[in-house]
């Protein structure tokens, strides 16, 4: 795992110790020159591109047929009124806050136990970590069918004697059932199944993060606390999780950034699911775009979960690249 | 010492369910697999075939063989082309100092963050535009350019922890730019491509929103070719479980194969730079 210190270390020893010379002024241009052709490729495919949709989420091209007349605002407050987006609003909300609850949870219970001294820990390192190496395709295809209401895991629920089992993503109750407009903004049980999925697929990734933390707590603290007669568990609310405040962080900004993007296993799960029970901004804008025709509609979605993303993002990579000065 | 030894009993007892639970799924998958359509029923999903065979596997190849040519055709220059980059990038920005190479890094980080809902239609249009369009090669330059941000940071972490002393010797003798390059930081670079390319052919090989956006048939990658399987009616779900398993062979492989190297990169984006 890498050293988080390193690097901060190493840039600072390369500015005490200046390069002497007019070669080395010539060379530090030279760094600047190489990273031009990437810099280009982003600038068009990444900045340009996103200003390219912004523009059109301000355009009345919602047809087969391009038509870049002004529309103003008019994408965005069709898209907030519709019950589509709101609905994928709501879910948006709740997938990412389970998500990220269960990812932290599993991660830590994860990490703790792979951290007590165990045999075979690299195994069980290994057996956590694996889903993350597929595809959320596949993710999604597979648990369709263990969480498939008739067959699945609730052939276990009715061989162990239960009369009601779960009708897992095809469940179309809110709990609670709270109305507020045209949506329901309780919980949708169907979303439940895909939180699920994606846990099962990313908790590895938290629990190798709080892995690393956990090895880098320093021991005179636990030592400290252990003198002064702290059991394991005070040990763990007092001591541990404090020093873990940053990386629980990391870890809440990077899975925040992947359930924004989540895309692919929800269409290969459920789709958009009765009422848009498990509908995301995503899955939305990419109907509405390449299957609806209505590009500007879809822009805009895009534009405000490029919005939401930024608005969390950005604070972490300048905190990421300040921490280094 | 009895406590001890009961609590280290549990902890082996969680950690056994939670690998049980970790592993259901492949369990799953790998009896379907080898069922065949006569033996496979709905009741008997968790019950181990009663005469396994490699009919599903084979008729899933049958499907899938020709999008499984298109993801290598796609992962393996898109990843060494985006790997090249990156280390490239990476060494400009770990180990010169040139005004605005901070700024610089942030407009390269944040390409990391963008969801890619929001450059797909200028995407889609330019593509078009220089018929690259429903091609492998449009893929190839699509995750090439997108790979960009996390192989640059994947190598400017690796090159950061080389010590600076390794140039010093160098920069005496008077080697240039490109020089220390090639022959200083390349020797050294072996684990840091390893990373950059696991990390990358994994993401490649399991992307779907650009595959699905920007092909059809018959250029399709496997995992589009997945869910088209996996949407059907009339494709028996033995073959579509047989499908999700030889979609995540490649990778699984890899994975397996060098763990500890593709952990690393799952980190990247987590360890500050």
């Amino acid at each position: 795992m890498a050293n988080p210190v390193t690097p901060a270390k190493a840039t600072r020893k390369m500015t005490a110790r200046r390069p002497a010379g007019r070669i080395r002024g010539w060379d530090n241009r030279m760094a600047f020159f190489t990273l031009i052709p990437s810099l280009i490729l982003l600038g068009v495919f990444v900045y340009g591109f996103i200003a390219w949709s912004g523009y059109v989420s301000l355009t009345n091209w919602n047809s087969f047929i391009p038509t870049l007349t002004w529309a103003g605002l008019r994408n965005y407050t069709a898209i907030f009124s519709s019950f589509r987006f709101q609905s994928d609003l709501r879910n948006l909300v709740i997938f990412t806050v389970l998500f990220i609850a269960g990812d932290l949870v599993v991660g830590m219970i994860l990490a703790l136990l792979v951290d007590q001294k165990i045999r075979a820990e690299g195994l069980f390192r290994s057996i956590f970590i694996y889903p993350m190496a597929i595809s959320m395709v596949v993710t999604g295809v597979i648990w369709s069918w263990i969480l498939n209401p008739t067959t699945g895991i609730n052939l276990f629920f009715h061989a162990l004697g239960f009369k009601h089992v779960p009708a897992w993503f095809l469940s179309t109750r809110f709990a609670p059932s709270i109305h507020l407009g045209q949506i329901d903004i309780g919980i949708p049980v169907a979303l439940l199944a895909v939180v699920i999925a994606a846990v099962w697929q990313m908790s590895g990734f938290a629990m190798a993060v709080y892995l690393g933390g956990l090895r880098s707590v320093p021991e005179e603290l636990k030592e400290a606390s252990r003198i002064d007669g702290a059991g394991p568990w005070r040990m763990f609310w007092s001591v541990v999780l404090p020093q873990l405040k940053g990386t629980t962080a990391t870890i809440v900004v990077i899975q925040a950034a992947a359930s924004l993007k989540v895309f692919g296993l929800i269409y290969a799960m459920t789709g958009s699911g009765q009422d848009f029970s498990t509908d995301m901004p995503n899955l939305n804008m990419f109907q509405t775009t390449f299957q609806g025709d209505a590009f500007a509609q879809g822009a805009a979605i895009a534009i405000v979960l490029l919005l939401l993303m930024a608005a969390f993002t950005v604070p972490y990579v300048l905190s990421m690249l300040r921490g280094e000065r | 010492m009895a406590v001890r030894r009961f609590n280290q009993t549990l902890i082996y007892i969680v950690l056994i369910i939670a690998a049980i639970l970790y592993l259901l799924p492949v369990y799953v998958v790998l009896v379907t697999s080898l069922k065949s359509n006569a033996t496979v029923s709905l009741a008997q999903m968790w019950n181990l075939p009663s005469h396994p065979g490699f009919a599903s596997i084979r008729a899933a190849w049958a499907q899938l063989g020709q999008n499984f040519g298109n993801s290598f055709y796609l992962a393996i220059p898109a990843t060494l082309l985006s790997s090249a980059l990156g280390a490239v990038n990476g060494y400009a920005l770990s180990k010169w100092r040139f005004r605005g190479a901070n700024v610089l890094f942030f407009i390269v980080l944040m390409g990391l963050f963008i969801p890619y809902q929001s450059v797909l239609i200028p995407l889609l249009r330019v593509m078009d535009t220089i018929g690259l369009y429903n091609s492998i090669p449009g893929l190839i330059l699509v995750h090439t350019v997108y790979g960009i941000p996390i192989t640059t940071l994947i190598f400017r972490n690796f090159y950061a922890n080389i010590p600076d002393d390794v140039l010093e010797a160098a920069k005496i003798d008077g080697t240039g730019y490109w020089g220390i390059f090639r022959y200083v930081m390349l020797p050294l670079s072996v684990s840091g491509f390893v990373v950059s390319a696991i990390w990358q052919f994994t993401q490649i090989w399991n992307n779907f929103l650009f595959a699905v956006a920007l092909t059809n048939p018959p250029h399709q990658p496997v995992t589009v070719a997945l869910v088209n399987i996996a949407g059907s009616q009339t494709i028996q779900w033995n073959v579509q479980m047989a499908s999700a398993l030889l979609v995540s062979i490649p990778t699984l492989v890899v994975y397996i194969v060098l763990g500890k190297f593709f952990v690393r990169g799952l980190l990247a984006g987590a360890v500050k730079g």
